[in-house]
């Protein structure tokens, strides 16, 4: 088992990790890095400042306006129509000189009962009483959402562009091949949790929104850099609000969606904008989701110490309980069968196999129990700077397309300064047993920490690794290998470096070595 | 025993329902088999239906004698009540209704759903005699289970007459106007239900995307079940009131006749049930609305099952050589099925084609002596035919809407040549239609009325959705629109319908079918007069347009058009062209997929390049359709999304079929080009689908 004690120390302050090559991790001063990064098309820099987050919520402008005498009659249907039963009632008990006694009375107590019944109910689902944003804030697999510049990300599955949404409640996409960067707004899009292209499509991509899904058509060819809203299909359910996390299947036919206030997950057949909810009480809620790269299963973590992996034939599902909290992240392996996940309040890796070939229904249900393959426990690393802490709580798993890479973003302690949030880099091997092996932190500029990464789909030179930074920086950290399955001499060694007159001086010596030594 | 029987039916299936990868046997058999499996699924629902029964009946009963104030004598007296004989009679009465209404179910189902085109049309439908008389049996049906409630309830429902004494004091048997509204409300919902089931489409069975397990597809659909009957019975109760209210007095005097039965007069001066007074009697309306929502509940339960088991598809992986040959995928796609067959055939289909590698390789295998690719012939033939026809029918519609509704002169080749002139591929797709004799009339009318027999009733197809036309049939649309003096089919006897399917019809099929569907479409062309002269009170005068309309046409239309009611019952219904156009969609969109995933595994699966042969011709037939979906959404009303219903039993997914074909298209597309990649650039191609495919490769659709 892997723990980050074999982890080569991380870097000393003021510098930066560049890239991997020759089965190391390169680094650079800061400031150089910035200056070259600048230079570069795709990598992007949202500085905190100029993003203005949407402070008002539709119920705070009333303040702002002059108060009115209205009939109860009109207020009341206000206080309905804005917000429902509790509402009313809330109106009438509070205007006790214009209703009868009797009436204020007893809507007070309703009101009361009520607020008991749901206190209770949030007893037993403790999630429940946070707010909207809280409970992103809360489930997301960004660090940090409710603060961070770059809320999403998600690169296209087929293309070299990506869409990323901000704190202002837009979102913008990037093509290297055009020079447009269309700017997507909706009214309905707020608080952006999660945002996915449809695969087997140019132009779709879903956006998970607080109260609803967006799914916006954006035609690759079109100049305009604001597409109407009339672009974005809008689909919503009563009661699945704030969504969470959304997945597309891998084949584009099916969208799934969750909420931790609902224990329904949707399936969307998006076209159709219907949807089917599967509904599983225990848990309370759904909060994270991801779809297997063959398209089989889908894993589905609820806020409660409990998550369920279901089988996208007959949509039936497996319960796996964890022991201390709530299924945090998790990620596939290319050929679905493979889960990691990690657990909230652990800092081990599990992983679940998946047997069954997809297609044979069979009753043989999947493993028995999760095993660990990775420990992350607190390790001190001696570095120049002083002592660092890294290790603890995990974030979010990544897991490269091709299965060799698999990046782990540690929490860290935000009061602590010698406990960053830290990048973990794990080189995977699945042949003869499955294993994880070291290979290296990722650091950005001092001062930084990352908050939100993902793989690049489709990088022809091994795997690329995508991070948004604290600072509203987008970088991209490539790693180059060649896959265990490629041609054999090349097992170890690099491929050929894709663009040589980026390659900075102080490598070429290092490749040359590594052709003498092979 | 109904255990035994559903368990029964349950073992049946697991034998029936297969189709397997082979390509013998007879289709007569087939046919019957395969009818015979969609009777037993039918069997099993409304056993299931009828085992459901007992708990909604105590449901029923505890509900309709809540008294909070004596909780111990309420409970006492149900359990009483559940266990005497009235309970177990008004049980088998109420299983005798389920059967009946399953057995409706089963014969008025629709796989593809009607879609009327105007209100007139709508109103064909609704006074269709099969229409007719399904809405007299859920009257009597809605009357039998109104007399259960009525017994169950107890108290002053329970009877019919009861003794009373007149004013002269001589004892008599008086009307009990208490059972007589309940009686009346249980046929008035019936009615109703039946009349919505056909504005709503209630009778189509859509497939579901997403598989599930009957069971849980039940228990996700049971709170919306009842739901729907609450609020549908709310709606059915308040009109019925309304109804009563000012009617009332004719059924209750007239049950008094024939029943020689009295009215108390001193009951009925105290409140008579067709005042205010008496209406608004709380307790009656809710055993009014509990009563009606326990009769919906039954009969959508009923349907809901149906609905399930019907489109439930098996998944058995046949490896090895069966005796029921006659049930292979290749024979069920081409052969002469009932549409539902066709469509499950098509949905499992597509379910082999993505999910089960045993089963692709049969359909990619040679058969033993001879090495021919038959099953794959089969089913890609099957399906290219399936999306030439669909383009030909959205190229038929684009230009009969482009020319502004009025028919362009339609000479029999005008289909080919318009076809021919965008792209060269569709030769070769027609082609193939001219030499491979395919039988798939059912699937070709977008939507006759009652689709499941294939003859479609005179009365009906006049109605059935025009594709271009403000009007329901070209005599209607001679009626009111003057301005085809001179087209070709003006005083003919051809519709639209066979001029525009002309080539596809001579071309496909034998003389024999052909004369089928002439007759279908000739029959039409004097009726509607007929129809109007039914429905309109104004029957002479309409009669009279009617002959007048042959002659002078501009002032028929002037005469029409100030008829306000005629112009609202003849104006088109917005996106209803385009939703009829996409009515039977469904078929297509498996087959795509079927397509698409096939030959997508055939980049690694297909051991003899059988799929390569058809790779081209595959390819440019869905570049074809997508030219043609793309043209069809420009139209006016073809992109606007319909209106979402949520508490409603209506399957509405018939609705959007358009938009899951576009972007199934599209998915498919992309799905073969993203697993060939570069390689087909090697794939002959007009240059023009060459140019459309490198779109695709570089993610710009």
């Amino acid at each position: 088992m892997c723990s980050l004690a074999l982890f080569p120390p991380p870097l000393p302050c003021g510098q930066a990790t560049l890239c991997e090559t020759n089965n190391e991790l390169l680094s650079r001063s800061a400031s150089e890095d910035c200056l070259k990064q600048e230079s570069s098309p795709l990598s992007l820099y949202f500085p905190r400042e100029s993003l203005k987050p949407h402070s008002r919520t539709e119920s705070s402008s009333k303040a702002a306006f002059l108060d009115h005498c209205e009939t109860l009659w009109m207020r009341s249907a206000a206080a309905w129509r804005d917000a429902g039963l509790t509402g009313l009632l809330n109106e009438i008990a509070n205007s006790s000189a214009e209703v009868p006694k009797w009436l204020s009375v007893s809507s007070g107590c309703v009101l009361a009962l009520l607020q008991r019944i749901s206190s209770f109910h949030g007893s037993l689902f403790p999630h429940l009483t946070l707010s909207s944003e809280d409970m992103i804030a809360e489930f997301s697999q960004v660090l940090k959402w409710s603060d961070c510049a770059v809320r999403a990300f998600a690169w296209h599955p087929h293309t070299d562009k990506f869409a990323v949404a901000l704190l202002d409640d837009s979102i913008k996409i990037y093509n290297p091949k055009s020079a447009t960067a269309p700017t997507l707004k909706h009214r309905l899009q707020r608080s952006v949790a999660a945002v996915q292209w449809k695969p087997l499509c140019a132009s779709a991509l879903a956006v998970a929104c607080q109260n609803c899904l967006l799914v916006w058509h954006v035609d690759p060819c079109s100049l305009s850099t604001r597409p109407s809203s009339g672009c974005a299909q809008v689909l919503s359910h009563p009661g699945h609000s704030p969504v969470t996390s959304i997945a597309w299947s891998p084949s584009g036919s099916f969208l799934v969606s969750a909420s931790p206030m609902d224990t329904n997950m949707m399936v969307w057949d998006v076209a159709a904008e219907s949807c089917v909810p599967l509904q599983r009480v225990g848990g309370g809620g759904v909060t994270f989701l991801s779809w297997s790269p063959d398209g089989s299963h889908v894993l589905a973590s609820t806020p409660a110490a409990l998550f369920r992996v279901w089988e996208t034939r007959m949509w039936t599902c497996e319960r796996w309980p964890c022991l201390k909290g709530r299924c945090q992240s998790g990620c596939w392996s290319p050929d679905g069968s493979r889960l990691l996940f990690t657990v909230q309040g652990e800092t081990v890796i599990y992983a679940l196999t998946f047997t069954d070939t997809p297609g044979i229904p069979s009753n043989t249900k999947g493993p028995k129990a999760a095993a660990v393959v990775a420990d992350l426990s607190e390790t001190t690393f001696n570095t120049p700077g002083g002592d660092i802490v890294v290790g603890g709580e995990i974030q979010s798993l990544a897991w490269d397309p091709r299965g060799e890479r698999l990046a782990v973003l540690l929490k860290g302690d935000p009061q602590a300064r010698d406990r960053p949030a830290m990048i973990a880099v794990f080189k995977t091997r699945t042949s003869p047993i499955f294993e994880l092996l070291p290979c290296g932190f990722v650091q950005g500029e001092p001062g930084t920490e990352p908050r939100l990464m993902q793989f690049h789909p489709n990088f022809q030179h091994g795997a690329l690794l995508t991070v948004c930074w604290s600072n509203g920086r987008i970088t991209h950290v490539p790693f180059y290998f060649l896959s265990a399955g490629m041609a054999r001499h090349g097992l170890g060694g690099s491929p050929p470096q894709p663009r040589p007159e980026e390659r900075p001086a102080d490598y070429i010596n290092q490749t040359l070595y590594t052709e003498l030594t092979t | 025993m109904l255990i035994f029987c559903a368990t029964l039916t349950v073992r049946y299936w697991h034998q029936a329902v297969r189709w397997t990868v082979f390509h013998r046997g007879s289709s007569q058999r087939s046919f019957k088999c395969m009818w015979r499996v969609i009777c037993w699924r039918a069997a099993a629902s409304v056993a299931w239906a009828v085992l459901l029964l007992p708990p909604s009946i105590a449901v029923f009963v505890i509900i309709s004698r809540v008294s909070l104030l004596h909780p111990i004598q309420w409970i006492s007296e149900c359990v009483s009540l559940l266990t005497s004989a009235t309970a177990i009679f008004s049980f088998i009465l109420l299983c005798g209704v389920v059967l009946i209404v399953g057995f409706l179910n089963l014969e008025y189902y629709t796989v593809i759903p009607s879609i009327a085109c105007s209100k007139i049309a709508l109103l064909g439908q609704l006074l269709h005699p099969r229409q007719f008389v399904s809405s007299l049996v859920h009257c009597i049906l809605g009357v039998i289970v109104a007399w259960c409630c009525a017994v169950t309830i107890g108290g002053r429902y329970q009877t019919l007459g009861y003794p009373c004494t007149q004013a002269d004091g001589s004892p008599q048997l008086c009307l009990n106007e208490y059972q007589v509204i309940l009686l009346l409300a249980g046929a008035f919902v019936g009615y109703c239900h039946s009349v919505l089931g056909v504005i709503h489409n209630m009778n189509y069975v859509s497939f579901h995307t997403v598989q599930q397990y009957k069971y849980l597809r039940f228990k996700g659909s049971l709170p919306l079940v009842v739901k729907c009957s609450a609020i549908q019975a709310l709606y059915s109760v308040r009109n019925y009131l309304v109804v009563y209210f000012f009617l009332g007095y004719v059924p209750r005097t007239w049950i008094c006749k024939t029943l020689n039965l009295q009215l108390n007069r001193l009951v009925c001066s105290l409140h008579p049930l067709d005042t205010i007074a008496g209406l608004l009697d709380f307790s009656l309306l809710y055993h009014l609305w509990i009563s009606g929502t326990f009769l919906l509940f039954t009969w959508y339960i009923t349907l809901l099952l149906f609905r399930i088991f019907v489109t439930e598809v098996c998944f058995p992986v046949q490896s090895s050589f069966t005796e029921d040959v006659h049930q292979c995928l290749p024979k069920v796609l081409t052969g002469q099925q009932p549409a539902i067959l066709k469509f499950l055939a098509l949905h499992d289909l597509a379910l082999l084609s993505q999910h089960s590698p045993s089963r692709r390789s049969e359909v990619f295998s040679l058969s033993q002596p001879g090495g021919h690719p038959h099953n794959w012939n089969a089913i890609s033939q099957e399906c290219l035919s399936l999306l030439a026809d669909l383009t030909q029918r959205l190229v038929a519609h684009h230009d009969t809407v482009a020319t502004n509704g009025r028919a362009k002169s339609l000479s029999t080749g005008s289909d080919k040549k318009s076809l021919s002139s965008e792209s060269s591929g569709t030769i070769l797709l027609s082609s193939q239609d001219v030499m491979t004799p395919r039988p798939s009339v059912l699937i070709k009318t977008p939507a006759s009325v009652f689709l499941r027999s294939s003859v479609g009733s005179p009365l009906t197809v006049p109605f059935t959705p025009d594709l271009d036309s403000p009007f329901s049939s070209p005599a209607l649309r001679r009626l009111a629109g003057p301005v085809e003096q001179c087209s070709p089919w003006h005083g003919t006897v051809q519709s639209p319908h066979i001029m525009r399917r002309g080539p596809k019809l001579w071309s496909t099929s034998t003389g024999e079918r052909g004369l089928q569907n002439k007759t279908e479409h000739v029959i039409p062309i004097v009726d509607p007069c007929a129809i109007w002269a039914n429905e309109f009170s104004k029957a002479e005068q309409l009669k009279f347009v009617c002959f007048f309309t042959l002659n002078c046409p501009i002032q028929v239309k002037n005469f029409l058009a100030k008829r306000v009611l005629i112009m609202y019952l003849l104006n088109k219904l917005p996106e209803a062209s385009s939703q009829a156009l996409f009515a039977d969609t469904q078929s297509h969109i498996w087959a795509l997929e079927g397509l698409s995933y096939l030959v997508k595994a055939s980049f690694s699966e297909d051991q003899f390049g059988v799929v390569q042969t058809t790779l081209p011709s595959i390819l440019s037939s869905m570049l074809v359709l997508q030219e043609a979906v793309d043209r069809h959404f420009k139209l006016p009303h073809a992109s606007s999304k319909p209106v979402r219903s949520t508490s409603s039993m209506e399957d509405s997914s018939y609705k959007t079929l358009r938009f899951a074909l576009r972007a199934t298209l599209k998915t498919a597309i992309y799905r073969i080009t993203t697993t060939f990649g570069e390689h087909l650039n090697a794939v002959q191609m007009s240059a023009e689908h060459q140019k459309r495919l490198q779109q695709f490769l570089e993610y710009k659709e």
